[in-house]
């Protein structure tokens, strides 16, 4: 149980997968202009990692290593990855007509997320188990998602506030980012 | 070299079916409106018509957000009577697409004031002050930004002359009804 508990605490904070290990910066910036763009984009990020990672844990299991397949773990992983993503672009289309024409092009853009690629693909180089890695998944979309919707907020903000002509936009957005990514540094150390 | 080949094709066969059975049970009904519109465009998303896509243009032609119907240029005149036809309202002017077209200038008449020089986006006109300038075919985009610049109005838009290098296959004669 602690150990769950220890990887929930490491891939949401401590090795935050978007400011510590730089994955998955396209949506961050991309979609973290509104809150609640940001909240839905969570939500799918959080199911399609989550399933992801079960999945390709999975198939490595049962289909990549018994059949001396690992040459083939990339395409594998990245067609279980879009299947899933065009799944949820579906569920989200007939649930939610306003929350997929908010997300727009983000939405299939998750496919080529390199964050859910990556979390499949440590799973397998740190030799979890089924449900290590489920819950290793779970941890990092909650971890982007979190990273996500704190980003929002302070974009909002920002866009209020009295930036320079020169910043406005990107330029002061990029730096905040790099402002949020040192503040989370202070987690470092707190779980191997 | 088979397990491969099996397995990674049963995975994708998986996942075929599984969208499939999605897609029939997460069906949104669209507006068959913009549907026949969208059928009629030629589905490239080329951008020519300034919409990101055919199928923003053809929601924009069905909620009448635009009345040109004719700014497809890839669709040509035939998708605008199409278009028309469906709508129910008249067919607009529209240039008859003729076939691409290249800048040329009549030497005999050029004055060498490089004007057309000094327009060309992509510098496919050669030439200097006070000497005959000419356009070279093969860089030549087709944008007409020379056309007007011209003092003497030397410059005109011929067709290319069709060599083993350039000849296309002509347009299916009913490309609307393969969908």
């Amino acid at each position: 149980m602690t150990d769950f508990i220890l990887i929930l605490v490491s891939t949401i904070f401590v090795n935050n997968f978007v400011l510590t290990k730089f994955l998955g910066i396209c949506p961050f910036l991309g979609v973290s202009k509104k809150v609640e763009t940001a909240v839905g984009m969570t939500y799918s990020v959080v199911f399609v990692m989550t399933l992801a990672s079960a999945i390709a844990w999975l198939a490595e299991e049962l289909i990549l290593a018994p059949l001396g397949l690992e040459y083939l773990r990339t395409i594998c992983f990245i067609l279980i990855i879009a299947a899933l993503v065009q799944f949820t672009e579906m569920v989200i289309h007939k649930t939610s007509p306003i929350l997929y024409s908010a997300l727009g092009i983000y939405l299939p853009l998750i496919t080529t997320n390199c964050c859910v690629l990556g979390v499949a693909i440590l799973n397998v180089q740190k030799e979890h188990s089924f449900l290590q890695a489920s819950i290793y998944g779970a941890g990092a979309g909650i971890g982007f998602g979190l990273v996500l919707i704190l980003f929002a907020g302070m974009r909002e903000r920002i866009d209020l506030s009295d930036v320079p002509a020169l910043l406005k936009g990107s330029p002061i957005s990029l730096i905040s980012a790099g402002l949020l990514s040192l503040a989370f540094m202070g987690f470092s150390g707190i779980v191997k | 070299m088979i397990e491969a080949v099996l397995s990674m094709g049963g995975l994708a066969l998986a996942a075929g079916l599984g969208l499939g059975f999605a897609a029939k049970k997460f069906h949104i009904e669209g507006d068959p409106k913009v549907d026949g519109l969208a059928a009629l465009l030629p589905a490239t998303n080329c951008g020519n018509c300034g919409f990101p896509g055919c199928r923003p243009y053809a929601e924009a032609m069905a909620k009448g957000e635009t009345t040109n119907i004719g700014l497809c240029s890839p669709g040509g005149v035939e998708t605008m009577e199409k278009i028309a036809a469906m709508l129910g309202i008249e067919p607009v002017e529209m240039e008859a697409d003729t076939g691409p077209k290249v800048a040329f200038v009549r030497e005999e008449e050029c004055i060498g004031c490089t004007a057309c020089i000094k327009a060309c986006p992509v510098d496919a006109i050669i030439g200097a002050n006070k000497q005959s300038h000419t356009v070279i075919a093969d860089m030549c985009t087709a944008c007409k930004a020379c056309i007007k610049p011209c003092p003497v109005d030397c410059i005109e838009m011929v067709a290319v002359p069709v060599t083993v290098y350039s000849w296309m296959w002509s347009k299916p004669e009913n490309s609307a009804s393969l969908h």
